[in-house]
């Protein structure tokens, strides 16, 4: 009887880990475990701390709020060694629909085109400049004017 | 001290069973990080939502979440007139690479981003044989996947169908609200990459997050209240049919 007992606490011994129990009914140190797994992300803070240019053009238009991984997809790589991974670069013409396609479930306020008849599907770059999408609109530009208008950006 | 054959070998076994705590080590969580001031949930504004997909391809490329299977997913609601109770829902790819276009504009149309609800009450943990599953002293409803056998009670027991088997490793999986990035004092991957700003991740244990200030001040709903799980992630702006 008291073999047995002996066998069962040191085989318990062995086969619970440390931790089980620590915080409740499981393994306390998976806790730090998964907080330890490496980021895909590096967070709009980190792309700001060196592409201030690109923040400081941002903030002319409308696409202050769009965090820079939201388009150029999870860069932690790159911040933490930029000089060997360096970001794709984006087809606008993709990229720019995931959020502008027409769309009758999205917010009606939202901004948004139907590309085939806006621009024919080509690269939204052509026109826009993603940071600062707004096509600003001088007298001496009408050929811009006129692009706009058919197309029917606000003016 | 001499150290002496007789010292050495007295030493030798407490060193063994040191360098078990040593190995074993303790993974770096953020230093400053104590999970006893936190309790996280997470604010979703519906009518921000534009249905974009970043959530769901960030997710994706944050917790190598294999093809066909999502932590969190985006879906289209159309209510038609007059069909409040069915409506018409539908999520291409989980809304990875967004939605085709509809201009369909009668009814109601709307996207819902959905996840794991962090419930305080959760019943997935319940069901959990061998005690894989948990939810944090913060709130975070976790999967310990070195000790998961894959029995899929869990999987059944999530009324909001958050949990999947990764066919890699065969254990259970779901969101864990980035605890990875959360604990390190970012925010989610999904909540980085969201263009609008209709998901936030919240801390409601923190009197200075301004989920307090919006639950004052907006209507706000969570999924299946009647089921009672304490569900940590807040909709707002949610239309009555949304399941």
């Amino acid at each position: 009887m008291v073999i047995a007992l002996v066998a069962f606490l040191v085989l318990r011994a062995a086969v619970v880990p440390q931790s089980f129990g620590e915080y409740g009914h499981f393994r306390g140190a998976a806790i730090a475990e998964i907080a330890a797994r490496p980021i895909a992300h590096a967070g709009h803070d980190a792309c700001e701390a060196c592409h201030t240019d690109v923040v400081d053009q941002k903030k002319l238009g409308k696409h202050v709020v769009v965090p820079c991984e939201a388009c150029h997809g999870a860069l932690a790589k790159h911040a933490d060694d930029p000089a060997s991974v360096t970001p794709p670069k984006l087809d606008t013409a993709v990229v720019c629909a995931r959020c502008h396609e027409a769309n009758s479930a999205k917010p009606k306020t939202f901004p948004q085109v139907a590309t085939a008849d806006h621009s024919g599907g080509i690269a939204c770059d052509t026109c826009h400049q993603p940071h600062k999408p707004k096509i600003e609109q001088t007298k001496t530009e009408t050929k811009t004017e006129e692009h706009n208008l058919e197309a029917g950006g606000k003016k | 001290m001499d150290l002496t054959r007789r010292r050495l070998l007295m030493l030798l076994p407490a060193a063994a069973v040191a360098w078990k705590y040593v190995q074993a080590g303790t993974p770096e969580m953020s230093p400053n990080y104590k999970f006893t001031e936190h309790w996280w949930g997470m604010l979703i504004d519906i009518p921000k939502c534009i249905g974009c997909g970043s959530c769901v391809r960030a997710c994706a490329d944050e917790n190598d979440v294999p093809d066909g299977y999502f932590r969190t997913w985006i879906e289209r609601y159309h209510v038609a007139d007059w069909k409040i109770e069915k409506p018409e829902v539908e999520s291409p790819n989980g809304g990875k690479q967004g939605f085709p276009p509809n201009l369909d504009a009668t009814g109601k149309n709307f996207f819902v981003p959905k996840l794991c609800n962090h419930c305080a009450d959760s019943p997935c943990t319940q069901v959990c044989p061998v005690g894989a599953t948990f939810v944090t002293p913060d709130g975070v409803v976790l999967v310990d996947k070195s000790y998961c056998l894959g029995c899929r009670y869990c999987v059944q027991a999530c009324p909001y169908g958050c949990r999947f088997i990764n066919p890699k490793t065969d254990t259970a999986e779901k969101c864990s609200l980035c605890y990875h990035r959360i604990t390190k004092g970012l925010t989610t991957a999904c909540c980085e990459v969201c263009p609008t700003g209709a998901r936030q991740l919240a801390d409601l244990k923190n009197p200075k997050d301004p989920i307090h200030e919006f639950l004052r001040n907006h209507t706000v709903q969570v999924l299946k209240p009647h089921m009672a799980t304490g569900a940590k992630v807040f909709y707002n702006g949610m239309d009555g049919s949304v399941r």
